[in-house]
C-alpha cells in the first residue's frame, strides 16, 4: 500500500468531474424522450417535437460538460502520462458463464464524437421543426430521430462491444425507418430496404468479429486486467500485448472492417448511401452524412489497436483499409460528376470523404482521420441542410439541379453564403476547416511512406473541388430554371402536398428556424479547423493534445469504486524509461499499452501550396467547363458524350454506377435465389420422378424381356403376375407425390415408427 | 402412495378416453371440449409429478388461452356447431397401423429401459422459486430466445390474419 | 409409482395424437392433435425431472407450453388465412405441393 501511495505521488491524480462520471446519462436522455414521444407525443402542443429538441439540448449540455472536464483532465496530467479514460461498468445480464456488461468509456475520441453527434442532432431537430411542419408522421419522425441520437450516443460511449453492437443496430433500424419515412412512394421504401439489407450484410462481419475477439481475448483480459473479452479497453490492450495469434486477429479485423464498409458506405457496399437520400433532407443531413455513416470509421478508430496489429498498419505496401479507402475516394468522386440530384452529389461526396477517413486510419494517420470526422460533420451537415433549404423554399421540393435550380444566389443570400463557406471547407481551401483535416490526412499518408496513396488523395481533392464547383454553379449561378424560375408546373410535388402551402409564391429565403442552423454550422465549418491548426505550430494542435491517446505503457491497478462498478486508476509505469514507448512496435514488458505509437508529419507550406494549387485548378477547370456547358451551351461540349464514343461509354458506366447495383440485384441475388429453387424443382422433377419412372420402366422392360425369353419355357401365370406386380409398384409409388399434407405426415410418421422399431429391435 | 396411484389411474384412463374422443368425434366443438379434459388431466398428472408451477401454467395457458383460441378459430372458420360427416380424410386407415407401430416401438423401448423402476418416494415438490432460479440463471438465453419467438408469433399471427 | 406408468401414458397420448394428425382433415382438429403430442412430451419431461431429481425438465416443460401457445396463434392465423382464400379449411384441398 505504501509503495502504491509513494508512486502515485510522482504524478498528479487526474482530474475528474460530475459530467465525466455521469456521461452515461447522455444517451439515456434521448432514449427516454423517444419512449415519451411515442407514448404521449401526439397529445402535446408541438406534437412531441419539443421533447426531442429538449432531450437533444440536454444531451448537448452534458456532452459539452464532459468535453470541458475531459480537457481539464488532460491538462491535469503530465506530458507523458497516459490519460486514463473514465470507465464505469455494470453487469447487464449474464447467462451460462457469459457476463455482458453495460457501461461508459469516456476518452478523447468518444468526447469528440459525442459532442459532434449531440450538436448536429440538436441543430437538425430545430431545422426539422420547420422543414417537416405539417408532415403526416411528424411525431414519428421526431421519435425516430431522437432514438437514432440515443443509439449513436450509446455506441460512442460504449465500454464494451455488446453495447456497441446495440447502438450500432439501433442506428441501422432508425436509418431504415427514416429513409422510408415517406414510404407511400415505392422508391422510398425500396431505398430503405436496400440500405437496411446492405448494411446488414456488413453487420454479419461485426457479429463475427466481436465473437472472435471475445473468444480470443477473454482469457488474457480476465487474467491481466480483470475485464471481460467484450470490453473495448481489454481488447485494445490485448491486441497490443503481443499475445494474439496473428491469423486470428487478422481475420477478426477483416470481419470488423466489413461491418465498417457496410456502415460507412465504402466500396463495394457504398451503393445504399446515395439511394438513402430518398429520406427527408434533415435525415440525410444527420444520419447519412455527418453522424451515422461515420460509425464505421468510428469502429476502426475505436478498436484501432486491433486493426493496427491485425492488418499491419504502417507496414510497407499498404493494407486493406487503405486500398478500400483509396478506391472509394476516386470512384465515388467520379460518380458525383454525373448526378443531377443535388443530394446525390453530396451523398457521393460523403462517400468520398469517408474514404479519406478510412485512408487516413489505414495509413496510421489516426488523429487527422478523427479530426476529419469532426470537421466533416459540420460542413457536410451544412451543405445538406442548405440543399434542403433550397428545395424547401425555392424549388418546390425538387432536388434536380438541372431542371429546377440555377441563379439562386440573389434570392437566397444566407443559404448561398453558408453553402459557399461549406463548399470551400469541403474542398479544403486554406483557412476553412476542411483544409486542416483533409490536408493533414494526405500529408500524413505521404509522410508514412505511401506515396501512391498520397497521389490518390490529391487526385481526390482535385475531383472534389471540380464536382462541388459544378454543383454550386448549377445551383446558384446561371439562369433560373424550372421551379426556381417561378414555374409551378411540377405535378410530382403534390406527393408531399401537406407542407406545400408556400408553393404559391416564387423562390425566397427560408425562415429563421432553417437559416439559424445553417449559419451556426457555417461558422463552425469556417472555424473548427483552428482546433488543430498544424500550420501555426505545436501550441495550436489542441486536438492532438486532447484526443489522441498517448502511447505509453501503463501499469494498472484496479480497485472497486463501489457496488457493481470499478474505477481504474492510473499508476505510473515503473522506472525512468517509461517515456520511451514501445507500444505498437514490440511487446510491452512491464505494463499494457492501449494505443500504438504513431508519427505525425511535420507541416510544410510547400506541400500545402501544392494541394491548394490542385484544388484551385479543379475549381477553375470545372467552372469554365460548367459555364461553357450549362450557360453558353458551347457547341463543342454539348452532346459530347453522344458524339465521342469512348466518352459516351464512360458516361454511361458512371450513370449506371459502375453497374454495381445490377451486379448485386441481378447477378448475385438471382444467382443465389434462382438456382436453389430451380435445383429443388429439378430434383423433384428429374430425380424423384425419374426414379419412380425408371423403376416402373425398368421393371416393365424386365418383364417384357422375361415374357419373350422365359415365358415360353416357364409357367405363363408366374411371369404375368410378376410383370403386373412390378408395374403396379411403379404406378402405385407415383401417387405418393400427391401434395396432400396428411399423406406426407402419414409417410413421415410411419417411416419414423418403422425406423424406431428397427432400432429398438437391433438394440436388444 | 396408494392414493396417488389410484389418482393416477383414474386420470390416465380419463385422459386416454378423452384423447380418443378428440381424434374421433364428429363435432369440432366437442373435440375442443374433450381436449380440455385431456389438458386438465395432464395438469393433474403434473401435480402428481411434483410440478406445481407447470401444472398451474398448464391450466392458465392451455385451458385459459389456447382453448379460447381454438374455439375462436372454429367460430371464425364457420365450422358447423354440430356434427359433421367429413372431418376425417381418406388416410384414416393408414393412421391406425402407423400409430400402433409407433406404440409398439415405444412400448418395447420403455419396458426394456425402465422395467420396474420406481419413482423416488420422497420426491419433494419443486417450488416456483427453484424453477425461476433455473429460468433466470442458466436458462436465460433460451428464455430470451423464447421471448422473441413469442413476439414473432404475435406479429406473424397479426400479419397473417388481418384483412388487407 | 413406476416410472413406466407415466411414460406409457405419454406414449399412448403421443400415438393418439399422431393418429389424429394423419386422420383428421379439418385443420383446427389437426392442430388439436398436435397439442396432444406436445402434452405427452411434457409428461415425459416432468417424469424424468422427478426421476433425476432435477428442475431442468420443469423449465423445458414451461418453454414447451410457451412455444405451443405461439404455435397455436400462428397456426390459427394460417388457418384463418387459408379459410379466407379458399373458403375451406380441409387440408385435403390444399394440394399445391403436388410434385
Amino acid at each position: 500500500m505504501n509503495l502504491l501511495a509513494a508512486e502515485t505521488e510522482v504524478l498528479a491524480p487526474l482530474a475528474s468531474g460530475w459530467f465525466l462520471e455521469n456521461a452515461w446519462l447522455i444517451p439515456v436522455i434521448p432514449a427516454i424522450a423517444f419512449a415519451l414521444i411515442i407514448l404521449i407525443g401526439k397529445r402535446l402542443p408541438m406534437k412531441g417535437s419539443e421533447l426531442g429538441v429538449a432531450s437533444m439540448l440536454a444531451s448537448l449540455v452534458l456532452s459539452a460538460g464532459a468535453a470541458y472536464q475531459w480537457i481539464q483532465r488532460v491538462n491535469s496530467a503530465t506530458e507523458e502520462q497516459f490519460v486514463e479514460p473514465v470507465i464505469r461498468s455494470w453487469s447487464w445480464w449474464r447467462s451460462g458463464g457469459f457476463d455482458f456488461g453495460i457501461g461508459q468509456h469516456i476518452d478523447g475520441l468518444s468526447v469528440v464524437v459525442l459532442f459532434v453527434v449531440a450538436f448536429i442532432s440538436t441543430l437538425v431537430q430545430i431545422y426539422s421543426l420547420e422543414y417537416l411542419r405539417g408532415d403526416r408522421r411528424y411525431t414519428h419522425f421526431f421519435a425516430a430521430l431522437t432514438l437514432f441520437s440515443g443509439g449513436m450516443l450509446a455506441m460512442v460511449l460504449a465500454d464494451n462491444m455488446i453495447l456497441f453492437l446495440l447502438g450500432w443496430e439501433v442506428m441501422g433500424l432508425c436509418s431504415f425507418m427514416l429513409i422510408g419515412h415517406w414510404w407511400e412512394e415505392d422508391a422510398n421504401s425500396r431505398a430503405a430496404l436496400k440500405a437496411f439489407f446492405t448494411v446488414r450484410t456488413g453487420d454479419v462481419g461485426l457479429l463475427v468479429g466481436i465473437s472472435m475477439l471475445y473468444f480470443a481475448a477473454n482469457d488474457w483480459t480476465q487474467e491481466n486486467l480483470g475485464l471481460s473479452g467484450f470490453s473495448i479497453r481489454g481488447i485494445s490492450a490485448w491486441a497490443l500485448s503481443g499475445e494474439p495469434n496473428s491469423t486470428v486477429i487478422m481475420v477478426a479485423a477483416i470481419a470488423l472492417f466489413i461491418a465498417s464498409i457496410g456502415k460507412s458506405g465504402q466500396f463495394p457496399l457504398h451503393t445504399w448511401l446515395p439511394d438513402a437520400m430518398a429520406g427527408p433532407t434533415p435525415v440525410s443531413s444527420l444520419l447519412h452524412s455527418s453522424t451515422m455513416v461515420v460509425a464505421g470509421v468510428f469502429l476502426v478508430a475505436r478498436l484501432y489497436p486491433v486493426f493496427f496489429v491485425g492488418l499491419d498498419i504502417l507496414g510497407s505496401g499498404g493494407n486493406l483499409i487503405m486500398f478500400i479507402g483509396a478506391i472509394t475516394i476516386v470512384i465515388s468522386a467520379a460518380l458525383a460528376f454525373v448526378q443531377n440530384d443535388i443530394k446525390r452529389v453530396l451523398a457521393y461526396s460523403t462517400v468520398s470523404q469517408l474514404g479519406y477517413m478510412m485512408l487516413g486510419l489505414g495509413a496510421g494517420a489516426w488523429l487527422p482521420a478523427v479530426f476529419h470526422i469532426f470537421t466533416h460533420a459540420f460542413f457536410k451537415a451544412c451543405l445538406f441542410l442548405g440543399a434542403g433549404s433550397i428545395s424547401h423554399s425555392a424549388s418546390h421540393h425538387s432536388f434536380d439541379m438541372k431542371r429546377d435550380m440555377g441563379g439562386l444566389r440573389k434570392v437566397m443570400p444566407i443559404t448561398f453564403t453558408t453553402w459557399i463557406i461549406s463548399t470551400l471547407a469541403l474542398c479544403g481551401v486554406f483557412p476553412f476547416s476542411g483544409f486542416f483535416s483533409k490536408d493533414e490526412i494526405i500529408d500524413n499518408v505521404g509522410n508514412n511512406g505511401y506515396n501512391t496513396f498520397m497521389i490518390v488523395g490529391l487526385v481526390g481533392a482535385f475531383m472534389t473541388a471540380a464536382y462541388m464547383t459544378r454543383a454550386t454553379y448549377l445551383t446558384f449561378f446561371g439562369e433560373p430554371r424550372g421551379a426556381s424560375a417561378g414555374h409551378s408546373s411540377h405535378e410530382s410535388h403534390d406527393d408531399h402536398a401537406s407542407h406545400d402551402d408556400h408553393s404559391s409564391h416564387g423562390p425566397h429565403e427560408s425562415g429563421l428556424l432553417i437559416t439559424a442552423p445553417l449559419m451556426i454550422l457555417s461558422v463552425l465549418a469556417l472555424g473548427s479547423g483552428l482546433l488543430n491548426a498544424t500550420p501555426f505550430g505545436e501550441s495550436w494542435e489542441r486536438m492532438k493534445l486532447w484526443v489522441e491517446p498517448r502511447a505509453v505503457e501503463v501499469v494498472d491497478s484496479t480497485y472497486s469504486g463501489g457496488p457493481g462498478e470499478s474505477l481504474i486508476v492510473n499508476v505510473p509505469s515503473a522506472g525512468e524509461g517509461s517515456s520511451k514507448s514501445v507500444c505498437g512496435t514490440s511487446t510491452p514488458e512491464i505494463g499494457v499499452c492501449y494505443a500504438p505509437k504513431l508519427e505525425h508529419a511535420k507541416f510544410k507550406w510547400s506541400k500545402a501550396m501544392l494541394s491548394m494549387a490542385i484544388v484551385f485548378l479543379g475549381m477553375v477547370v470545372s467552372w469554365i467547363l460548367s459555364m461553357l456547358l450549362f450557360t453558353k451551351r458551347d457547341a463543342r461540349l454539348v452532346g459530347l458524350t453522344q458524339r465521342v464514343k469512348i466518352l459516351g461509354v464512360g458516361h454511361r458506366f458512371l450513370v449506371n454506377k459502375y453497374y454495381l447495383d445490377d451486379l448485386y440485384e441481378k447477378v448475385i441475388v438471382r444467382s443465389v435465389a434462382y438456382p436453389i429453387s430451380s435445383a429443388a424443382y429439378w430434383f423433384n422433377q428429374n430425380v424423384l420422378d425419374g426414379i419412380l419412372h425408371s423403376i416402373s420402366n425398368l421393371t416393365r422392360k424386365f418383364s417384357g424381356w422375361v415374357y419373350k425369353n422365359i415365358d415360353q419355357r416357364v409357367v405363363d401365370g408366374t411371369v404375368n403376375n410378376s410383370a403386373t406386380f412390378t408395374k403396379s409398384v411403379g404406378t402405385a409409388a407415383q401417387p405418393t407425390q400427391s401434395g396432400k399434407v396428411s399423406q406426407y405426415g402419414a409417410l413421415l410418421f410411419s417411416a419414423a415408427a418403422v425406423a424406431a422399431l428397427v432400432l429398438v429391435i437391433i438394440n436388444t | 402412495m396408494i392414493a396417488q396411484n389410484i389418482g393416477f389411474w383414474i386420470i390416465a384412463v380419463l385422459m386416454v378416453v378423452s384423447a380418443l374422443r378428440v381424434v374421433t368425434t364428429n363435432n369440432v366443438v366437442h373435440a375442443a371440449l374433450w381436449l380440455v379434459v385431456v389438458l386438465a388431466g395432464a395438469a393433474g398428472q403434473y401435480i402428481l409429478l411434483a410440478a406445481e408451477f407447470v401444472a398451474i401454467t398448464q391450466v392458465l395457458v392451455y385451458i385459459g388461452a389456447v382453448m379460447v383460441l381454438f374455439l375462436f378459430g372454429t367460430m371464425l372458420t364457420r365450422a358447423r356447431i354440430g356434427a359433421e360427416s367429413d372431418l376425417n380424410n381418406s388416410y384414416k386407415k393408414l393412421g391406425i397401423p402407423v400409430a400402433l407401430v409407433m406404440l409398439v416401438a415405444m412400448g418395447l423401448a420403455l419396458t426394456r429401459s425402465f422395467g420396474d423402476e420406481k419413482l423416488p418416494e420422497s420426491a419433494k415438490v419443486v417450488s416456483t422459486q427453484e424453477v425461476s432460479d433455473q429460468i433466470f440463471g442458466p436458462y436465460l438465453l433460451p428464455f430470451w430466445a423464447l421471448s422473441f419467438v413469442l413476439l414473432a408469433a404475435v406479429v406473424g399471427a397479426i400479419v397473417l390474419a388481418r384483412k388487407d | 409409482m413406476f416410472v413406466n406408468q407415466f411414460l406409457f401414458l405419454a406414449a399412448v397420448l403421443f400415438c393418439i395424437g399422431v393418429y389424429g394428425v394423419i386422420a383428421r382433415k379439418n385443420a383446427v382438429l389437426m392442430l388439436m392433435s398436435i397439442e396432444l403430442i406436445l402434452n405427452s412430451v411434457n409428461i415425459n419431461l416432468l417424469t424424468f425431472a422427478m426421476r433425476n431429481g432435477s428442475t431442468d425438465g420443469h423449465v423445458f416443460a414451461l418453454y414447451i407450453i410457451a412455444v405451443a401457445a405461439a404455435e397455436v396463434g400462428v397456426g390459427l392465423g394460417l388457418v384463418l388465412l387459408v379459410y379466407r382464400n379458399k373458403k375451406t379449411i380441409s387440408v385435403d384441398e390444399l394440394s399445391e405441393m403436388r410434385g
